[in-house]
C-alpha cells in the first residue's frame, strides 16, 4: 500500500461522495480539492459551480480564490452574482453543497463569523460568504473539516449556517425542505446524523486510526455507530490525481517571483 | 452623459467625506488603482460597502478612511485573515469600525433592490443563524399571498459607486466581461459612479450582444488607468496576481511593515504605476 496523509485520505474520502450527477456549490480550500479530485476520476460529468457565477468549471488547477480567472475560462458560462443566488442557488437548482469551517457543533451547525462575543471578538473570523444560504438551499450538504478540539466543540460562540440546528426535526419546524448536512468528511473518521435525534456519528474510520484518536480530538462526547466501516485506503489513481493537481496549482499561484513591491 | 476625466479629478468630484461608498468587483476587476487615489487624497469618515473587502478595503480601513463597512465575507481568498481588518474589529486600530454583516444572498439582493429603485430586498435567507440578532437591518416580512416569513434587508444605495471595467469608447459607454460579479447593480444603485478602464477604444465591438455594458448616460466618470485592477485581473488582459495575494498577508500583519508599505506603493505613487504592475503579472502567468 502508499503511504497517504490523513490530509490526503480526507480530500480523497470527501471527493468519493459525489457522484455525475451532482450539481455541486463549491466551498473554497478543502472542499475545493475534493470536488476537483471527483471530476479528474470517478466522476467526469460533475456540474461545478462556484459562488463567483461560473458554472460547469473544469480548472486545470485549483483557484486560490472562488473567482478565479481559470474558472471562468473553463466554465459552460457564467453567471452575475445575483443570478447566481437568486436563480440557482434559491431556485432550488443545486442538489449538493460542500462547506468547511473554523468550528462545528454535533448537529453540523457551522461558525465562520467570531470566535468570542460578537460585539467585541477574540478572533474576528471572514465571516458567512454564501453559506447561510447555502445551507438551507442546496438538496444536502457535505462538510469537511480536520477533527480536532479547537473546530469541533461542544458549543458554537455563532452560529453563522444552519446545520440540523437543535436537532431532531429542527429544520422541518424552521420550514426548510432541503436535507442539510448527510456526511462530514474528516481527516480520521466520517461522521453522519443520527436517523432520529441528527446527532453527528462516526460511522467510518480511516485505515490506522482508532477510537481513542477520534474521541481525544473532538469537543464533545463523540457517538459511535453500532456498524463501523474502515475508510478504503486511497487508490494509486486517486492519489495520483490528488498530488498532480496540488503541484500544478503550488506552481502556479506561487507566480515565479514574490513579487512584493506592487498593488 | 459620462465624462472622460484624470483620476485625481474623478475622485475628487465625486468621493466626498462620509459618503457611503462601494467599490465592487467578485475577485475579478477590483477597482484597485481607484481606491488608492481615495487614499491619496485622504478621504475620512467614509461607510464602505463591498461583498468581499479584500485586500483593497483592509488598506482603506487600515490608513483609518473608513467609519464603517457593510460586507458579507471579509477574509484574504485561500490565503487567510485581513489583518488590518482584524486589527480595527479586535483592538480598534486604528479607529473603531462600525460593522453591518450580511451573507452573500443578502448584499446581492439589496444591490439589486438598490437597481431596480426599491426600498428593500427579500430572499429566503438566514434561516436558523445567528446574524439576524446582532444586525438590526435584517428583519422580515410576511408574503401576502402564501404566508411564508421572508427575510428582509435594505436596498444599498450607495453615494458613488467605483468599479474598474475592460473597455469604454470615448463617449463613455462601458463594457465588461468574465466574472461580471454586482457590478452593474452596484453602478445602478448609485447617485454617482466612476468606472476605470483598461483601455479607452473607438468602438466597443462587444464579442457577444450579452455582454454587460453600461451606458455613458448612466455613468458619471470614466478614467483609463491601465493596470487598474491590480493584483485582481482583468480577463482578457492579465492574470490574477496570486502571489501577491499571499505576500499581503506578511506585508499586513503587522502595523508598521503595513504602513511603510502604504507610503512607498500607494502615497508615494501614481495610478500610472498599475501599467507596470499588471504588465509583470501578465509575464509572470
Amino acid at each position: 500500500m502508499t503511504d497517504f496523509t490523513p490530509t490526503e485520505m480526507m480530500t480523497i474520502a470527501a471527493s468519493r461522495e459525489l457522484s455525475n450527477d451532482d450539481v455541486c456549490f463549491v466551498g473554497i480550500g478543502a472542499p475545493s480539492a475534493a470536488c476537483n479530485v471527483a471530476r479528474l476520476t470517478h466522476a467526469p460529468d460533475i456540474t461545478l459551480i462556484y459562488e463567483s457565477g461560473t458554472v460547469g468549471t473544469k480548472p486545470d488547477v485549483l483557484p486560490l480564490s472562488i473567482g478565479d480567472g481559470e474558472l471562468c475560462d473553463t466554465a459552460l458560462f457564467t453567471v452575475s452574482v445575483p443570478e447566481m443566488f437568486r436563480y440557482w442557488l434559491q431556485g432550488g437548482r443545486i442538489t449538493t453543497g460542500f462547506l468547511g469551517g473554523a468550528q462545528i457543533d454535533r448537529f453540523a451547525n457551522l461558525n465562520t463569523t467570531v470566535v468570542g462575543p460578537y460585539d467585541h471578538p477574540k478572533v474576528r473570523l471572514p465571516g458567512g460568504g454564501g453559506a447561510p444560504e447555502i445551507a438551507s438551499n442546496c438538496g444536502r450538504i457535505f462538510i469537511t473539516m480536520a477533527l480536532s478540539k479547537r473546530g469541533f466543540v461542544e458549543k458554537l460562540p455563532f452560529i453563522t449556517s444552519m446545520g440540523h440546528g437543535e436537532g431532531g426535526d429542527h429544520r422541518e419546524r424552521l420550514g426548510m425542505k432541503t436535507q442539510g448536512p448527510t456526511r462530514v468528511i474528516t481527516d480520521l473518521c466520517i461522521l453522519e446524523p443520527d436517523a432520529e435525534t441528527k446527532e453527528l456519528t462516526v460511522v467510518s474510520i480511516h485505515h490506522g486510526v482508532t477510537r481513542d484518536e477520534i474521541v481525544e480530538n473532538c469537543g464533545w462526547a463523540i457517538k459511535f455507530a453500532d456498524t463501523i466501516i474502515e475508510t478504503p485506503v486511497p487508490t494509486e489513481t486517486e492519489l495520483s490525481v490528488l498530488r498532480d493537481i496540488n503541484a500544478r496549482t503550488k506552481k502556479a499561484h506561487q507566480g515565479t517571483d514574490k513579487d512584493k513591491e506592487a498593488a | 452623459m459620462a465624462r472622460i476625466l484624470s483620476l485625481a479629478q474623478a475622485v475628487a468630484e465625486n468621493v466626498k467625506d462620509g459618503d457611503t461608498v462601494a467599490m465592487e468587483g467578485f475577485t475579478h476587476l477590483i477597482p484597485y488603482a481607484a481606491g488608492h487615489e481615495v487614499i491619496r487624497q485622504g478621504r475620512k469618515d467614509l461607510f464602505l460597502v463591498r461583498m468581499t473587502p479584500d485586500i483593497l478595503y483592509d488598506q482603506l480601513i487600515g490608513v483609518g478612511a473608513a467609519r464603517g463597512m457593510k460586507f458579507s465575507w471579509g477574509g484574504n481568498p485561500g490565503v487567510g485573515s485581513l489583518h488590518r481588518f482584524r486589527d480595527a474589529v479586535e483592538n480598534q486600530w486604528p479607529r473603531p469600525l462600525e460593522i453591518e454583516e450580511h451573507s452573500h444572498a443578502a448584499m446581492a439582493n439589496a444591490y439589486e433592490a438598490g437597481a431596480t429603485n426599491l426600498p428593500f430586498a427579500m430572499l429566503r435567507g438566514y434561516i436558523g443563524a445567528d446574524l439576524p440578532k446582532v444586525n438590526a437591518n435584517i428583519k422580515s416580512v410576511t408574503c401576502p399571498f402564501t404566508g411564508e416569513v421572508l427575510a428582509a434587508v435594505p436596498a444599498i444605495r450607495p453615494d458613488v459607486t467605483i468599479i474598474h471595467a475592460q473597455r469604454a469608447d470615448r463617449k463613455g459607454n462601458v463594457l465588461l466581461e468574465g466574472i461580471v460579479g454586482v457590478q452593474k447593480e452596484a453602478v445602478l444603485a448609485a447617485t454617482r459612479s466612476i468606472v476605470t478602464v483598461e483601455e479607452i477604444v473607438d468602438e466597443l465591438n462587444p464579442p457577444s450582444p450579452n455582454s454587460v455594458v453600461l451606458p455613458t448616460w448612466a455613468v458619471t466618470a470614466v478614467v483609463h488607468v491601465p493596470g487598474g485592477a491590480f493584483p485582481s485581473y482583468a480577463h482578457g488582459y492579465y492574470p490574477r496576481s496570486n502571489a501577491f495575494y499571499i505576500a499581503w498577508d506578511e506585508i499586513a500583519r503587522d502595523r508598521e511593515t503595513f504602513t511603510a508599505w502604504i507610503k512607498e506603493n500607494v502615497l508615494d505613487a501614481k495610478p500610472e504605476d498599475f501599467a507596470r504592475h499588471a504588465a509583470k503579472s501578465a509575464k509572470a502567468a
